[in-house]
């Protein structure tokens, strides 16, 4: 038998071959990366790039992190769902916090008080009884007062991995005190609060407290009195804010104000579980709806549903139009909907986005790579889903973020700063020459708004339409802001002593300077574009490239000229925007956020008589002036506002575009059915190219191993 | 060979003695202290006092490597890079600058970066070797030729090209496992295929050259030509007598690398989520974390000189000829 292959032999093959291929066609999901158990639950799924750098809620303080500790801390106050722009309400407290003015002495002040006389004001925030917090081990107790886990062993901690390896946990009622012990948190300088500094400013005794507790343990935190934030009873606690700060509520939005029971301190503060990476910072005790239920930075992390949390409903009311886009379907139902929330590790963008269209991500916002294949853009300009994306049924939301990203000019240059008026045109001249609309559409995919001033939309004291466009820059033609002619910037440079761009002193180019971190081979068409909108002016920008060290370093020391600069809302209101522009918080002389080191007294004056304002058309007036005092300046190329493009799968339910809101999750919904019906269509296995791959294999060697065959037997023979 | 064997520990002492230096050195001529303690705290509301603050916590408000404000032993001792030094040498590699126990972090994910590295070592070797066997078998054929034309084209590919083509063509079009991932224990299995499947791959060009390049200078030596002549097939030769006679050099080029495997591989942990030593390192040099950088620094070079070792070790045992001394 000198053939390899017989007939009978090559039919077998071919036969199971074929039975091979057809059978295999029914097999679905073997591409699936979750466990067969996660087959039909409530789960959302979900993925992080980068792990995150702090859990602990005095110390977090990223979009990244809040995603999580969001879901499972509970601050006294939230963000209205569906409203806006945004309303707070309470959360854990029964009403909004009443507050109270007070003078020097401590005398109660009427509400119409005017800011000189306040010396304080007194928040009183009541909270809500019988909010429990998760199961957790720092509780468990075996008598009262007599804690199982808080002096843990040598031979318990040999055999502790993870916290649900200790077999007790028990839970117990949030207190007024926890509260107050979390602001303590803050202002103790081991903690290292980003806000510590900025509180200090802000809350009675604050600052002392940090200085008396620097060199106490943390055990001995809880009975240190901090004068300003008190306990009044089991469920009312008061904070003292030195004179009058409105915002101060919306910082009770955010998790550095949630509760911390010192129990959970007093457990994490043992050595050995520190070195077993069991730590406060990566495992939260909250009383949120859910609780961290795996933490696996390096690859998968899990909320699940706190089987404690307290009785929260979906809103029953909402903007006008919301019960008509279905954004009231689920109105008065318990949170949360999803009972767990598994986030994986995906730290590439190709992966992660096959991975969606597979539909094992429910949601997923579109990176520019793949942004070709999620949206196209209309006539109109109207951003919409391309063939394919409608052809799975994804959903497109689209809203501008509360952030803005604006070319800044350092104030203390002698060339492009200072408020000279020659100075001044310079500026102006550059903010009509450089065209942001252009930039939007070729470096951010159409996702921005140009800014016609600092506060985006959203915001209170945004203006939309004519009111609305920055006049030095803008005209407003047939309904919409239309950018000044380059002749009006030419004859604004000419003006301020720079004809055709020419600087008269040297009789050539006028030379700024652009610092940037932006040196890598992407930044280079970037960098041209930034060079070609200074030359439509005649000016020549020199990019200076540097690390993000050394340029930070310029920055704090007033070496820069021209930079790009960015800013995330803290809250929304337009104090938290005009404040970087404000004289006192100058980084070069008070390292402040004011990145151009921008100073107006009136400008100042006015953000002072603002700042303290409740929202009123008093109010809106004076961010009028604030605004066109910062246009006719032009302290910054106000840039763009970003706009959040997020893909939805159809069976994802309620997710309404919020950035600003941290707990949102509580109130997503996930039809399961539909999505395993959409998995199972649309991951079937194909085998027939592997199958083909090894047959044309096989007929490439066949010869070889054919003549090889013949060679051998010659050799014998 | 245990007086060669401890000869070789104490030689490696000031070796790893320098690389530390180096990398101490390297590190904090691109980050100050200062730029590390922004880099933890953030960017919003970072107060120069808060800066000060954290340098303090974490001990890096000593001077780098000269104390001049201390007297004798502690001019040396009281400063950054004695603190943050002389632990490593007892392999306690202290906390990171984010606040985790590095050793329990290495322990961790030393396990995924094995299980991607050994499998893709073992079942590369396996394909490679039998690959080259055959080119040797069919030597002088289209098929050696066409083989060697391939791994020519395999070798000139960017790794990144098999990574993306493979998550795209396995993940994506065939969908027979999932793109990226990982999971613990047996449950990892189907997550390693792909990754697995693209380093043999990505290896077989050079691989399969090179030995294929051992295979050839062996069959054209005596006792081969022997064996033919005693009526032995080309396969029993190549198989039975060729084989075995490259393992040397093989053997040699893969010991030198086992201890490196625990390392992980920086680009496919990334582009697969595995959560191995690769990724942690790459994250702790875009964090500018220093303790994490020096720690896996040093475990590094303390791996490539047990692997220079073992690999003289391995001589003595696959050749009796050589001896240590």
């Amino acid at each position: 038998m000198s053939s390899t292959l017989s007939v009978p032999k090559l039919r077998k093959l071919l036969l199971s071959l074929t039975v091979f291929t057809l059978t295999a066609c029914d097999i679905s999901q073997l591409n699936n990366p979750y466990p067969d158990t996660d087959h039909g639950q409530a789960i959302l799924y979900s993925s992080f790039s980068e792990r995150p750098k702090h859990l602990d809620p005095a110390v977090a303080y990223s979009s990244d992190e809040y995603g999580f500790i969001g879901q499972i801390y509970e601050p006294p106050l939230q963000y209205h769902y569906l409203k806006r722009p945004y309303q707070l309400q309470p959360l854990t407290a029964t009403k909004l916090p009443t507050v109270r003015y007070l003078d020097k002495q401590g005398n109660m002040l009427p509400d119409s008080a005017n800011d000189a006389e306040i010396a304080f004001s007194d928040y009183l925030i009541t909270i809500k009884p019988g909010i429990a917090y998760q199961p957790h081990p720092a509780f468990s107790q075996n008598e009262p007062g007599r804690y199982l886990y808080h002096a843990l062993s040598d031979e318990q901690l040999s055999a502790i991995d993870t916290l649900t390896d200790l077999p007790v946990q028990q839970s117990r009622t949030l207190t007024a005190e926890d509260y107050v012990y979390q602001i303590k948190r803050l202002a103790y300088p081991k903690t290292q609060s980003p806000i510590a500094e900025l509180m200090a400013g802000y809350i009675d005794g604050f600052a002392e407290f940090a200085q008396a507790t620097a060199e106490i343990p943390l055990q001995e935190l809880k009975n240190q009195t901090l004068r300003g934030v008190q306990a009044l009873s089991d469920h009312q606690y008061r904070i003292r804010i030195k004179g009058k700060y409105p915002q101060f509520q919306y910082w009770l939005a955010m998790p550095f104000f949630a509760p911390m029971p010192w129990e959970a301190d007093v457990f994490y503060a043992q050595p050995g579980l520190k070195n077993k990476n069991i730590t406060l910072d990566w495992f939260p005790v909250g009383t949120g709806p859910y609780w961290l239920q795996e933490n696996n930075p390096n690859r998968r992390m899990v909320l699940a549903k706190n089987p404690h949390y307290h009785p929260d409903f979906f809103p029953t009311e909402g903007d006008p139009g919301d019960h008509e886009a279905g954004w009231l379907n689920d109105a008065g139902k318990p949170l949360p909907f999803v009972d767990k929330v598994v986030y994986t590790l995906e730290k590439e963008s190709i992966p992660y986005w096959a991975k969606f269209l597979q539909g094992y991500y429910d949601a997923s916002g579109i990176a520019s790579d793949s942004f070709d294949q999620a949206v196209q853009f209309s006539g109109s300009g109207d951003p919409q889903l391309t063939q394919m994306m409608r052809e799975k049924q994804i959903q497109l939301q689209t809203s501008v973020a509360t952030s803005v990203f604006y070319m800044g000019f350092n104030m203390l240059d002698p060339v492009i700063g200072g408020d000279s008026e020659a100075n001044r045109k310079l500026r102006q001249a550059i903010s009509i020459a450089v065209d942001y609309e252009e930039f939007i559409a070729i470096f951010a995919n159409g996702r921005g708004v140009a800014a016609q001033g600092a506060l985006p939309p959203g915001i209170f004291g945004y203006q939309d339409g004519e009111a609305g466009i920055n006049p030095v820059v803008y005209d407003w033609q047939n309904g919409k802001p239309r950018r000044k002619s380059l002749e009006k910037a030419k004859q604004l440079l000419a003006e301020a002593g720079y004809p055709n761009g020419i600087d008269p002193k040297t009789g050539e180019a006028l030379l700024l300077y652009f610092d940037t971190t932006a040196t890598g081979a992407d930044d280079k068409s970037l960098m041209n574009w930034y060079r070609k909108q200074f030359e439509k002016l005649g000016i020549q920008l020199v990019i200076r490239g540097t690390d993000y060290n050394r340029f930070q370093e310029k920055m704090r020391s007033g070496a820069a000229q021209i930079f790009v600069w960015g800013w995330n809302a803290d809250y929304p209101d337009p104090e938290n925007f005009f404040f970087l522009l404000y004289g006192a918080n100058s980084k070069v002389k008070q390292g402040g956020e004011n990145a151009g080191n921008y100073a107006n007294p009136e400008f100042d004056r006015l953000f002072e008589q603002m700042r303290n304002m409740d929202n009123s058309p008093e109010r809106q007036r004076i961010i009028d002036r604030m605004q066109n005092i910062l246009r006719q300046d032009a302290p910054w190329l106000f840039g763009y506002f970003p706009k959040d493009f997020a893909l939805l799968h159809s069976w994802y339910k309620n997710l309404k575009p919020a950035r600003m809101i941290n707990n949102r999750l509580k109130y997503s919904r996930i039809d399961t059915e539909l999505r395993e019906q959409k998995r199972e269509e649309w991951n079937k296995a194909e085998f027939w190219p592997l199958l083909l791959g090894f047959a044309l294999l096989a007929v490439a060697i066949y010869p070889a191993v054919k003549a090889y065959r013949r060679q051998q037997q010659e050799t014998k023979s | 060979m245990m007086s060669y064997i401890i000869r070789r520990f104490l030689y490696a002492l000031p070796l790893l003695m320098a690389v530390n230096v180096l990398t101490f050195v390297l590190f904090f001529v691109v980050n100050s202290p200062d730029d590390m303690a922004r880099m933890q705290l953030g960017q919003k509301h970072v107060t120069e006092q808060a800066i000060q603050n954290w340098k303090h916590q974490h001990g890096y408000d000593l001077p780098l490597l000269w104390n001049s404000g201390q007297a004798g032993g502690k001019c040396l001792s009281d400063t950054i890079f004695y603190q943050k030094s002389v632990n490593l040498f007892l392999f306690d590699f202290g906390i990171s600058d984010s606040g985790r126990n590095i050793g329990t972090d290495i322990r961790q994910r030393m396990w995924p970066s094995l299980a991607l590295a050994l499998p893709s070592l073992a079942v590369g070797l396996l394909v490679n070797i039998t690959l080259a066997l055959l080119m040797v078998l069919f030597r002088n054929t289209y098929v050696e030729l066409g083989s060697s034309v391939l791994c020519v084209m395999l070798m000139s590919v960017s790794s990144l090209f098999y990574i993306i083509g493979g998550q795209f063509v396995i993940g994506k079009l065939l969908k027979l496992v999932p793109i990226s991932g990982y999971d613990s224990g047996l449950a990892a299995i189907k997550f390693l295929i792909l990754p697995v499947m693209i380093s043999v791959v990505a290896g077989i060009g050079s691989g399969a050259r090179w030995y294929r390049t051992l295979f050839l200078e062996e069959v054209e030596k005596d006792y081969v030509r022997t064996a033919r002549a005693k009526g032995l097939t080309e396969t029993q030769v190549l198989f039975k007598h060729v084989l075995k006679n490259a393992m040397i050099p093989i053997l040699t080029g893969v010991v030198v690398v086992l201890p490196l495997l625990f390392m992980g591989s920086l680009i496919m942990e990334s582009f697969f989520s595995i959560p191995g030593l690769g990724s942690y390192t790459i994250d702790a040099i875009n964090r500018q974390d220093f303790a994490i950088v020096r720690s896996m620094v040093f475990l590094g070079s303390v791996l490539y000189v047990a692997g220079l070792l073992l690999t003289d070790i391995s001589y003595t045992l696959v050749d009796p000829r050589v001896r240590l001394s």
